[in-house]
């Protein structure tokens, strides 16, 4: 077993792992958080995207060991504190984005990463941003909406905030 | 104060569910708990014909964390299945490659998997038969001994006489369509929990899409009475078809949860779901046609096997609504079908979103542009000319009370620039060319009466704040079902959509509905909802009349208040209303139900009568550019036009439009689960090719309202109806640039280069 420390949803953690470990696993089963979803377990599908230090990640292809002391956001560590829905998933509700929804906590994440990078993206930015992500059900029509409107809202509060 | 009539319908509304899915908070049966719950996994059979010779699990059981093993001589192995040719369990033969022979429940998943490797199978092996013409073929050794042949199905169906029709024919095509098998997909795979009470009642944390058919059905499988039998509904990660059936997955969670006395949880993983789940019909379908000079339709002349795999489900009855394709899209007079569902030891086939219709769609809208090709006329016109109008009753006697084909095939024509980019493919590469093809489709659009009863019932219960909980049969499997009831009961409640909680994933509460097939939700369930609200409304205003002193017809509810229905002018409010019936007056509380059935028929023996209570149409046109060098296509731009009756949630409404439209899209172009000797070559998503979301060209989509007389609000289903023509829009499309012949789907690059160099 591997000893880990790393932070959580902005919460310092430990954790006793083995070395071949998937992060989702640990999240799910070590820590509860069932919004990292396993679709595929094999980096195909995006359903366990999280983010690490700010990057978009299959949680599935990542072991667990490599958490430490790194900094990991699930979905369930993205909505502000006062509970309010933080942007991008606000976009993804009010857009129709979703229908099943085991897809979207991942597209949500990777959306979160992808507009840091990218916070005027153009429509083939947007189009080819979930390009690692899997949706069955909305055709991604609604998802590119979504990012295009997240998009819009973290602009302008960045804009906002600007002096 | 006064307040204005609005009304919900039509308006776009997020799913009321999404928040949940979004943030991580809704329960999958990935994510489902149980006190002492064990962790379930099934040996599968690595042959695909073969009697089994021994099986020896005592390694298995030897394990430390191993609760239990069992095999088809512990248990009574109940047949079960639409031909009652499956079992849970597997003990004599196995017919195909996902047969199950053992499972195991233990702790840990990870220990149950350990345990399923150490079981060892002996086996002798069977000539496997590999497609239906060996099958057919006389002398052909039966997959299922105790049947007659390898044929459990044969659908025979005419109107009219094709050797008239063939006489008044001025030209006549004939083809061979194949289409391919293609997979479900649904993100979230298959799972289940099963759980014994202390009285022996069983509990099914489950993701079916038919929660009453599923417990009866169940019942006689794992011998507990049906009315001991509780079906709740997890979040379902996507069904599509898929969760139509019960699969042996689902008894056997049943058998181990009654052998440990603990709660059992068995759930695929991506590699079990590709191998073991149904598949869409992998079918060939030789169709000839006839038409006269002027384009009017003859005759068509059907015959089609479907790969039925090892085992039937209720997917062996997609021949039924092929024949509505066959029959009943645009105007035919002689049709003659015969169709065959023939066993192989292939993986089994089942139910999957437009149940059989992509196929027949496939071949008649193929056979449509043949057709305009010989005739040198424009496949628009051909279409024109003999698509129905409004009240129209076809040859196999559907009742086409409202019918927008020729609004959609105008509507698709026109904003797809249709007649102008006819005329030309040449691009300004000397190797791409462009094209564009049209297709169209029908579809049940007002449930399907296969059963005795298509029904669906509603228990609708206000509390005395005005919140309103709606208890349905109708099941959500992530289309929207949910949102769609809700906005039904506000609107007739004159509340907002907030004020509305849908419970429906729980068969110890609701009444029974169908299930989620044939898209029939909107209709039935909406249906069925409305018609309780309005139970509700009339007592609310008698209430409030009471109260005010106003005759109840000159009242309204608006926004939670009672207003007078002439000017708005508020007059009180709704939940002192039902305060005032619950505590001061006569101790009443506002509960009302409705079951409503829809107003169709069941056919008859020759598969005549109007089956469903409205039919929706669709037409899409495809662009695309072919290299013709390489193959490869891609689409420009997909222009639908929907006649969906009347538009309740248009936001949900057009989702499922651009995910029907891109499933098909991969139909077309991409998806095929590749069966080689009988086993699954490509189990994984590397290998089995979903269009991935820059792939997805721009969508134009318009929604044509023709306000079904029983729909509510004049609404019809959009379920199927999407992925339906996508398809052989796109390959009329190919065919229009390249002049090449496509029968065979997916049109991959290779696909497409073969039939360009021949």
């Amino acid at each position: 077993m591997i000893e880990i420390r790393f932070t959580l949803n902005g919460d310092t953690v430990s954790a006793s792992v083995l070395p071949a470990q998937p992060v989702t696993q640990l999240l799910r089963e070590t820590f509860g958080l069932t919004g990292s979803k396993t679709g595929c377990g094999e980096g195909e599908c995006g359903a366990c995207t999280i983010l690490v230090d700010g990057q978009a990640m299959n949680s599935c292809l990542l072991p667990a060991a490599l958490l430490d002391d790194r900094e990991v956001v699930t979905i369930e560590g993205l909505d502000a504190p006062d509970g309010s829905l933080h942007p991008v998933p606000r976009a993804f509700v009010d857009a129709g984005a979703v229908q099943c929804g085991f897809c979207t906590p991942g597209m949500i994440l990777r959306t979160v990463a992808f507009l840091r990078e990218h916070p005027r993206p153009t429509d083939e930015q947007i189009a080819r941003s979930i390009e690692g992500n899997l949706c069955r059900c909305t055709g991604y029509v609604k998802i590119q909406d979504a990012i295009r409107a997240a998009a819009a809202t973290l602009e302008g509060a960045a804009g906002a905030r600007e002096p | 104060m006064r307040i204005e009539k609005d009304s919900l319908i039509g308006k776009s509304f997020p799913k009321i569910d999404a928040a949940e899915r979004a943030t991580g908070r809704a329960i999958y049966i990935h994510d489902l708990e149980l006190p002492r719950m064990l962790h379930a996994a099934i040996l599968r059979t690595d042959r695909v014909h073969a009697r089994i010779v021994s099986i020896d699990t005592s390694a298995a059981e030897r394990l430390p964390g191993v609760q239990a093993v069992i095999t088809a001589k512990d248990i009574d192995n109940v047949p079960f299945g639409h031909g009652k040719d499956n079992s849970p369990l597997k003990g004599d033969k196995v017919r195909c490659i996902r047969d199950e022979i053992a499972a195991v429940a233990a702790d840990t998943v990870e220990t149950a998997r350990e345990a399923v490797a150490l079981i060892r199978v002996e086996y002798e092996d069977l000539p496997p038969i590999l497609t239906p013409e060996e099958a057919l073929r006389e002398g052909a050794a039966l997959i299922h001994e105790e049947k007659e042949n390898n044929v459990p199905f044969t659908y025979d169906y005419s109107h009219g006489e094709v050797s008239a029709g063939e006489r008044d024919s001025d030209v006549v095509i004939e083809e061979t369509y194949r289409l391919p098998y293609v997979a479900h997909c649904c993100l979230g795979t298959c799972g289940i929990a099963a759980s014994f009470d202390a009285r022996g009642k069983l509990t099914l944390h489950s993701v079916t899409q038919v929660p009453f058919l599923y417990l009866r059905d169940m019942a006689a499988i794992v011998d507990v009475p049906p009315e001991d039998i509780r079906v709740i509904q997890v979040t379902i990660g996507g069904g599509f078809g898929s969760k139509l059936d019960i699969y042996p997955y689902e008894p056997i969670a049943v058998h181990l949860a009654r052998k440990t006395r603990r709660p059992v949880k068995l759930v695929f993983d991506r590699v079990e779901e590709f191998v073991a789940s149904p598949t869409r019909q992998p079918t060939e379908i030789r169709i000839r046609a006839g038409a006269k000079r002027d384009g009017t339709f003859t005759f068509r002349d059907v015959d089609f096997i479907h790969d039925n795999g090892g085992y039937t489900s209720w997917g062996a009855t997609t021949p039924f609504v092929m024949m509505q394709c066959f029959s009943s899209l645009y105007r035919v007079p002689h049709v003659l079908m015969k169709g065959r569902v023939v066993y192989t030891n292939n993986p089994y086939s089942g139910a999957m979103r437009g149940y059989g219709n992509l196929q027949a769609t496939f071949a008649v809208e193929s056979s449509v542009d043949l057709l305009a090709n010989e005739l040198g006329m424009d496949p628009l016109e051909l279409r024109l000319r003999n698509a129905q109008e409004h009240g129209e009753t076809t040859g196999q006697g559907l009742v086409l009370k409202t019918c927008g084909l020729r609004e959609c095939l105008t509507t698709a024509a026109e904003r797809s620039g249709w007649r102008e980019k006819r005329g030309r493919t040449e691009t300004d590469r000397p190797h791409v060319r462009r094209g564009i093809g049209m297709a169209s489709m029908i579809h049940v659009g007002g449930g399907a009466k296969i059963y005795r009863s298509d029904g669906c019932g509603t228990i609708l219960k206000i509390d005395d704040f005005a919140g309103v909980t709606l208890i349905t049969g109708a099941s959500e499997i992530g289309q929207g079902s949910e949102t769609v009831l809700a906005q039904i009961a506000a609107e007739e409640l004159g509340l907002q959509l907030d004020s509305i909680k849908v419970l429906n994933n729980d068969t110890d509460i609701r009444p029974w509905d169908v299930g989620v097939h044939a898209s029939r939700t909107t209709f039935v369930g909406g249906n069925s909802a409305r018609l309780a609200a309005r139970k509700a409304r009339r007592k609310l205003l008698a209430a409030a009349s009471q109260q005010i002193g106003i005759p109840a017809d000159e009242l309204d509810l608006r926004r939670g208040k009672v207003v007078r229905d002439s000017d708005g002018e508020v007059l009180g409010d709704l939940a002192k209303v039902i305060r005032a019936l619950h505590f001061a007056e006569k101790h009443e509380v506002v509960v009302t139900s409705h079951y409503y059935e829809p107003p169709s028929v069941m056919q008859d023996r020759g598969y005549k009568g109007d089956i469903s209570a409205a039919y929706a149409f669709a037409t899409q046109v495809a662009e695309v550019e072919v290299d013709i060098e390489t193959g490869v296509v891609k689409v420009l731009r997909m222009t639908a036009a929907h006649d969906i009756g009347r538009v309740i949630n248009r936001m949900g409404a057009e989702g499922q439009v651009h995910g029907g439209i891109v499933m098909g899209l991969g139909y077309a172009l991409s998806e095929e689960l590749h069966v080689e000797g009988g086993r699954v070559t490509n189990p994984s998503f590397r290998e089995y090719k979903l269009i991935t979301s820059p792939e997805v060209p721009p969508i134009d989509l318009t929604l044509v309202e023709t306000l079904d007389p029983d729909g509510p609000y004049g609404a019809k289903g959009i379920g199927e109806a999407p992925a339906i023509c996508t398809a052989p829009a796109v390959a009329n499309a190919i065919r229009h640039a390249t002049g090449g012949r496509f029968t065979t789907l997916p049109l991959t690059p290779e696909r497409v280069f073969m039939v360009l160099r021949r």
